[in-house]
């Protein structure tokens, strides 16, 4: 495919990364959100080697304690390290947030395609999705837990599950109405496959909305993995996530809310950063969005 | 003095000197006169209108000149005054009367609602008030219209409710932004006369907004021509029909297709390219899950097209001719009936044995802004039958730079996005795309109808020469009798599904034989005159 697309570029056709260095200089806005991104997940990759202190390493004798020098954002109930603590939770919340995105939104986009496009499917699929959209997905998602232990993937299988059906009828809606476009019926005249019209002149119609979609699924998988840590349905607890500080910092809130407050803004800007940065692609994305976005 | 006066107004985008959409309008309307303002797209026709209602979009200011109405300018007033102004002395209706009404309200009460906000008359003196006029815009039992939703009336009637809507407080300006261009030709015809009458029985002045001569020629006093915001020329509208004084002028009345058929041509050959037998399409009827009520979309519709000619369906809305020609094109399933294309009936073919045929019939769409996928190369549009059908990709790029220079566009225009075009542009590009497959057959439906006359009749002249060249057999869906009668050798009119008229167009639009066909014909606006030759057709005769 990439080839082929090769063979009729025009000549000034912009790579992937010179595509990417616009998106992030595309406004000072988007580059703040791409720096401070770019540090939350590079120390959260690099955790085990930037943290001050052992993340888990109990130490009775500074219990509570407000931010110092040793300790920069203060300690736990259990003498531990908060800055610490909240690196190393971004692994856990960053992979669950991302993973549960993206098979969110690829088992939406393939279940909504099939049943956007083919009658048949629509029936019987939409009835399953209407009847998963039916059960509390906090519900559905300890039920889930419950039922195979927890564990990274069984978490993220029960995050993900509730998200897949709002996508499968966001695309299913997008595909009913592109399917009536004329190109579309064009297409169809011109003897191409199903597979074909999907790929090249539905499927991206559905980037623009999953992008948003993918970021607020991801943000909303975030929550939910601390939802269910607070639960005790979430990932052991000696394993720190934003989710899980926040969850046991509830408790101390009147002695040192730092423990909740801390966590609680790194996630905040997390998902605001994950939200710009998805505006700046979708923007990118659209020939007709790029265009006026150089006119502006 | 006049009623309304503009002067050297000129409207620029972001207020920029160097970005004028309007660059010197000059206009003048007397009480009870109509000014048309004649122009296709772009040239600031409807911007200038909206002007006049204080109502242009942010983006877009007034930089220079004047708008006065008996004297007090309409650009200094203030808000509060220009609203006031809207409901009791300018009054505007639009190009859709599908969006332009609340469709949630009653259409007696949104007529009634005018005069709450701005008359002092009581709640029955109100309700008097809008009955009369619903009956002076010759509504039918406006008890039961007034308490009727928008989606129950038609879109005449709902165009009359517009404008009862707009006249209820006797405005002295009537403002009309292309108000028949989304109706039928017969509907069309009502609304123009009711708007002449009441012109005259209120003495309202009328400015009148239209990219069509016909309706210039049944409706205007004065004309003026707009081109990319500049003032052609100002007219009485007999002077500018037989003396234009611009170029400009000249070439869009030439453009106007004319409604007298062309001469016959000579059939080519007698080699059948398209034969439909008995088609029918019904919708509805009994489901599993639901009962609807069956409609009959298309009823037992005959006919036959041979190589190198032009078969023409005309009709008004709800004709049946886009089912015919969706059906044609498998893109709907046929009831029905039989369809052959090169000696195969692909009317009851399942999609796959469809597939290896396809090559064989193409169609072109009436709307060039939605027919090209906006996110991929035009070549690549052009190319992806060819493809389908196992052509080397460096073959049928080559043969797709070939089809662009055929259609008059430049063979580099592979590489590019299809909003860098405008819309005949686009067209072409369609027709391109369409004749990249070598079809027998290629079915237009309405595929000038949303073009400007001058790029209309451009795109018309592209189809004969290609027609010419290949020996297509074309089947041309319009509701335009004018389009038809111009490139038509047959023409079918369908009315509520069914084939009314069908025979030779010197026929069917010189000397019809059915009721249909003549009520169709004498609708059609600018009849009586040969646009082309700047004269009447009476005159051209005698």
């Amino acid at each position: 495919m990439t080839d082929q697309m090769a063979s009729v570029a025009p000549p000034d056709r912009i790579s992937p990364l010179t595509r990417a260095q616009q998106i992030i200089f595309s406004s000072p806005l988007v580059m703040i959100a791409s720096v401070i991104l770019a540090i939350i997940v590079l120390s959260a990759i690099f955790a085990p080697w930037v943290v001050p202190h052992d993340p888990v390493r109990l130490t009775p004798s500074v219990r509570l304690k407000p931010p110092s020098d040793t300790y920069w954002l203060g300690t736990d109930a259990f003498g531990r390290d908060l800055f610490s603590r909240i690196i190393t939770g971004g692994r856990i919340s960053l992979v669950v947030g991302v993973a549960a995105a993206v098979f969110a939104v690829a088992f939406g986009l393939l279940f909504g395609l099939l049943a956007g496009y083919i009658r048949w499917i629509d029936a019987v699929l939409m009835r399953m999705v209407d009847g998963l959209m039916a059960i509390p997905s906090i519900l559905l998602a300890i039920a889930i837990v419950s039922l195979w232990g927890a564990s990274l993937w069984t978490v993220l299988v029960a995050i993900t599950i509730p998200e897949v059906p709002r996508v499968v009828r966001l695309v299913r809606s997008i595909v009913l109405s592109a399917r009536e476009e004329p190109y579309v019926e064009a297409a169809i005249a011109a003897g191409s496959s199903t597979a074909l019209i999907m790929r090249r002149h539905l499927v991206p119609n559905t980037i623009a909305p999953l992008i948003i979609q993918g970021t607020y699924i991801c943000a909303s998988a975030i929550l939910t993995e601390a939802i269910l840590s607070f639960l005790g349905a979430g990932i052991n607890p000696e394993t720190p996530s934003w989710g899980n500080i926040m969850a046991e910092g509830r408790i101390y809130f009147q002695i040192n809310p730092g423990i909740v407050l801390w966590p609680g803004l790194v996630v905040s800007v997390a998902i605001l950063s994950i939200n710009l940065l998805g505006d700046a692609v979708r923007d990118a994305l659209d020939p007709r969005m790029a265009k006026r976005g150089i006119e502006r | 003095m006049s009623l309304l006066e503009i002067s050297n107004l000129r409207i620029a985008l972001n207020g920029e000197d160097d970005k004028q959409v309007v660059k010197g309008l000059n206009l003048s309307i007397e009480p009870g006169q109509t000014m048309c303002l004649v122009g296709e797209s772009g040239s600031g026709k409807s911007l200038s209108a909206l002007a006049t209602m204080g109502l242009l979009p942010s983006v877009l200011s007034p930089i220079a000149g004047s708008i006065t109405l008996k004297g007090e300018s309409l650009l200094d007033a203030t808000p509060a005054r220009m609203r006031e102004l809207r409901a009791t002395s300018l009054s505007m209706i639009f190009q859709e009367p599908m969006t332009a009404l609340n469709p949630v309200a009653r259409v007696g009460q949104q007529i009634e609602e005018v005069l709450e906000f701005h008359s002092d008359l009581g709640q029955s003196a109100r309700r008097k008030r809008v009955m009369e006029m619903m009956e002076a815009v010759h509504l039918p039992d406006v008890n039961k219209m007034y308490a009727s939703f928008p989606h129950q009336l038609s879109g005449g009637q709902r165009q009359r409710i517009m404008i009862a809507m707009a006249l209820v407080m006797r405005p002295q300006l009537l403002i009309a932004d292309e108000p028949t261009t989304a109706l039928d030709v017969t509907t069309q015809a009502q609304i123009l006369s009711l708007i002449r009458e009441l012109r005259e029985e209120q003495g309202a002045a009328v400015l009148f907004i239209t990219h069509d001569m016909g309706v210039v020629s049944e409706i205007a006093d004065d004309v003026t021509v707009l081109k990319l915001g500049e003032v052609m020329e100002t007219q009485k509208v007999d002077n500018l029909l037989r003396h234009p004084q611009t170029d400009y002028t000249r070439d869009l009345l030439r453009s106007v297709p004319s409604q007298v058929p062309r001469a016959a041509r000579e059939e080519q050959s007698d080699k059948l390219v398209l034969e439909t037998t008995d088609l029918c399409k019904t919708y509805g009827g009994s489901g599993f899950f639901s009962k609807t009520r069956e409609v009959k979309a298309v009823q037992n519709v005959s006919f036959s097209l041979t190589k190198g000619r032009t078969l023409g369906i005309v009709g008004e809305s709800g004709s049946g001719k886009s089912t015919v020609a969706r059906c044609i094109m498998r893109l709907i399933d046929p009831t029905s009936g039989s369809i052959m294309v090169a000696g195969k009936d692909i009317a009851t073919m399942s999609q796959k044995e469809l597939k290896p045929e396809r090559k064989n019939f193409q169609i072109i769409f009436q709307d060039p802004m939605r027919s090209l996928n906006p996110r991929i190369e035009v070549g690549q549009s052009i190319i992806e039958g060819p493809l389908n059908f196992g052509v080397p990709r460096n073959e049928a790029m080559e043969r797709a730079r070939e089809l662009l220079e055929l259609v008059g566009l430049p063979a580099s225009a592979v590489d590019r996005f299809p909003h860098q075009f405008s819309g005949g542009q686009r067209q072409r590009i369609a027709i391109a795309r369409a004749l990249a497959m070598d079809p027998d057959v290629l079915v237009a439906d309405e595929a000038v109808s949303a073009l400007d006359v001058s790029v209309q009749a451009q795109v018309l002249d592209l189809l004969a020469e290609l027609q010419e060249r290949l020996g297509l057999g074309i089947l041309f869906i319009t509701h335009d009798l004018g389009v038809a009668a111009q490139i038509c050798d047959d023409v079918i009119v369908m009315q509520h599904g069914r084939i009314v008229e069908y025979g030779p167009a010197a026929q069917v639009l010189g000397a019809p034989k059915q009721d249909y066909t003549k009520a169709l014909i004498s609708a059609a606006p600018g009849r009586h005159w040969d646009f082309a030759n700047f004269r009447p057709f009476a005159e051209g005769a005698a």
